[in-house]
């Protein structure tokens, strides 16, 4: 472990992700994720590696998709509509079983939005995104060393179930500086030589990446494979935070990423004033901590989901919840971030 | 017995599914030949594109993936930034590489990526059914121009390799076709030319091809050659628009 250092979020992943063994990053500039690539194209010479300014998102994804099927750790950031822009990439990299990090620093939307932190990428993240019948694991972070944390973690998830791995931030986390740390050393990477592309050293049988079946039941039977990997995703990989839920609490609120943190501080400032809030914040989007949301909502009179969307995590929090107890939304568009004191009174209203 | 023809190793037994008289068949041969020459089958990938030769990756005995449509440009790039030491081509064709794929062609070659694009142009969209691609003649018919492709509404033919010899950087830009034996055999020299090149790190080299296409142009094989001579050739002429090692030659 070394020593603390003061960075934004952008730089940090950018730094725990080259520490992680990345050494191919393909990105387009958009705000507020510039200071990743910038970082990137500062330090990816430092040691060995490239960072390449696409010509687009479409090329910089596919750059990625490339460059993964080469075998190496590949990398690719953008926010929202950038985002949207990776969808095809995206789709046939979860189709052709290769891995590959994407972030998403997600800013305000529908259509340019603005460059505002938001949540209102919920719906595209976690149902896939793109065309087609698959899923990519969603990694949320909620302080700037847990989004520089979850590059190797999603390297290593990437390469155990060979997907496409989403580490979803946003404009705020990308933009704050905190302390952080990086181990010196994330662990070997997986063996790509079985499939790769372009390393065949003597290997008699071409390797071939494909995502065409022109077959009907070939495709079913490759989709039915793919649902197996995503079956073994949910049953090992759920993660999950409860915070002052055993506090035997009225009131639970399920938040994620930075506005789980504004909602911690909210729990703090209740607590001291006797009023018990619970909160679980999912870490994994996808897969979602059903359960945890389910039995964590079994000992409360209220589930209250707070999101800075008009209102997306809520339909997961909603099927977890089933009818337990009643649920309610708090959610805010246009990037107006909520401030403790207006969760505060928010939560302080439903426990009158 | 003696063999006097067999497939070259850059090819693989399977059975090409194209349409009788076309000519991604002799395309695929010469690059498979080439590949052979230059031993370079062990160390190649090929990438397939989005139209009639989506399939070529179970033609090619190199290493080979598919990709979205018009992204084969990118994908080499991140490939060849990943493998430095293979040889990466893509084979793609008119709608593919000039339409979709334009702005993915266009930075590829900007940047001398040190790849080679095979590109077949028979003026139609083939795969779908003979739409109009943008190197659809001026009143030539497609499915989606049926009066005749009318340059005031739709535009004028795209030139490809003129448009990429504007660029400083490309190395190798030459446009051939596949029109007699006597072209084809130009065409192979082309091809091996750019693998060759590639496998040098020379950079960035682009080999198009005048095809047919007799399914979507109405025409049996060999009127379709007739009608390409004709009617192709003076929109699309053949010859050397960039060859960086000529010139460094000429200019010693």
């Amino acid at each position: 472990m070394g020593e603390k250092i003061l960075m934004k979020g952008n730089e940090a992943v950018a730094e725990a992700a080259i520490r992680a063994g990345c050494r191919h990053y393909f990105a387009y500039p958009i705000t507020p994720q510039n200071e990743l690539i910038e970082y990137m194209a500062k330090r990816m010479p430092q040691v060995g590696g490239t960072c390449l300014q696409a010509e687009s998102e479409v090329a910089a994804i596919n750059m990625v998709l490339g460059a993964a099927a080469c075998g190496v750790r590949a990398m690719t950031s953008s926010s929202s509509p950038g985002i949207s822009l990776k969808q095809e990439g995206i789709s046939y990299i979860a189709a052709c079983r290769l891995p590959a990090v994407i972030i998403n620093v997600q800013r305000g939307g529908p259509g340019l939005g603005n460059i505002a932190p938001m949540q209102c990428d919920y719906f595209q993240a976690t149902r896939g995104g793109g065309h087609g019948d698959y899923y990519t694991p969603v990694l949320a972070p909620s302080s700037v060393q847990e989004f520089a944390d979850m590059a190797p973690e999603a390297f290593d998830l990437a390469e155990k179930y060979l997907t496409p791995v989403l580490i979803f931030a946003d404009g705020l986390l990308g933009q704050m500086m905190e302390p952080v740390t990086f181990e010196d050393d994330y662990g070997p990477q997986s063996d790509k030589s079985g499939w790769s592309l372009g390393c065949r050293k003597g290997r008699k049988n071409n390797h071939i990446i494909n995502s065409l079946f022109i077959d009907p039941y070939v495709l079913k039977e490759k989709t039915e494979e793919l649902f197996k990997v995503y079956d073994t995703i949910v049953k090992n990989e759920i993660r999950y935070e409860y915070y002052n839920v055993d506090a035997n609490p009225k009131i639970l609120v399920v938040a994620f990423g930075t506005v789980a943190r504004v909602v911690k501080t909210a729990i703090d400032e209740l607590k001291d004033q006797g009023l018990e809030v619970g909160l679980v914040r999912p870490i994994t989007l996808w897969p979602f901590p059903y359960k945890a949301v389910k039995e964590a909502a079994k000992k409360v009179e209220k589930v209250i989901t707070v999101e800075l969307n008009m209102g997306q995590m809520e339909q997961d929090v909603r099927l977890a919840v089933g009818d337990t107890c009643p649920t309610q939304v708090i959610g805010k568009a246009g990037g107006v971030v909520f401030t403790p004191m207006e969760v505060i009174s928010m939560l302080k209203e439903n426990l009158a | 017995m003696k063999i006097l023809a067999k497939r070259p190793k850059g090819l693989t037994d399977a059975r090409l599914t194209y349409c009788p008289g076309c000519l991604h068949g002799v395309a695929h041969r010469i690059i498979g030949e080439a590949m052979e020459e230059l031993d370079i089958v062990e160390k190649t990938i090929g990438i397939a594109p989005v139209g009639c030769s989506v399939f070529a990756y179970n033609f090619f005995a190199c290493d080979m993936i598919q990709v979205p449509h018009g992204r084969a440009p990118a994908v080499a790039t991140g490939m060849r930034r990943a493998q430095p030491d293979c040889v990466v081509f893509t084979y793609q064709g008119d709608g593919d590489l000039a339409a979709i794929g334009t702005a993915e062609t266009v930075h590829a070659a900007n940047r001398n990526e040190n790849i080679s694009i095979f590109f077949i142009n028979n003026a139609i969209y083939g795969m779908t059914g003979g739409q109009m691609a943008p190197t659809t003649l001026p009143n030539m018919r497609a499915t989606t121009a049926p009066y005749g492709r009318d340059v005031a509404d739709m535009g004028y033919p795209m030139r490809v390799c003129e448009m990429l010899a504007t660029l400083e950087t490309p190395y190798y830009i030459e446009r051939v076709s596949l029109l007699s034996p006597k072209d084809i055999l130009k065409a192979k020299k082309a091809v091996k030319k750019a693998l060759k090149y590639n496998k040098e790190k020379k950079g960035f080299c682009l080999v198009e091809m005048v095809s047919t296409c007799p399914t979507n142009w109405g025409l049996d094989p060999l009127a379709s050659i007739d009608w390409a001579k004709k009617n192709m050739l003076p929109v699309f002429p053949v010859g050397v628009f960039k060859d960086e090692a000529k010139r460094q030659e000429a200019s010693k």
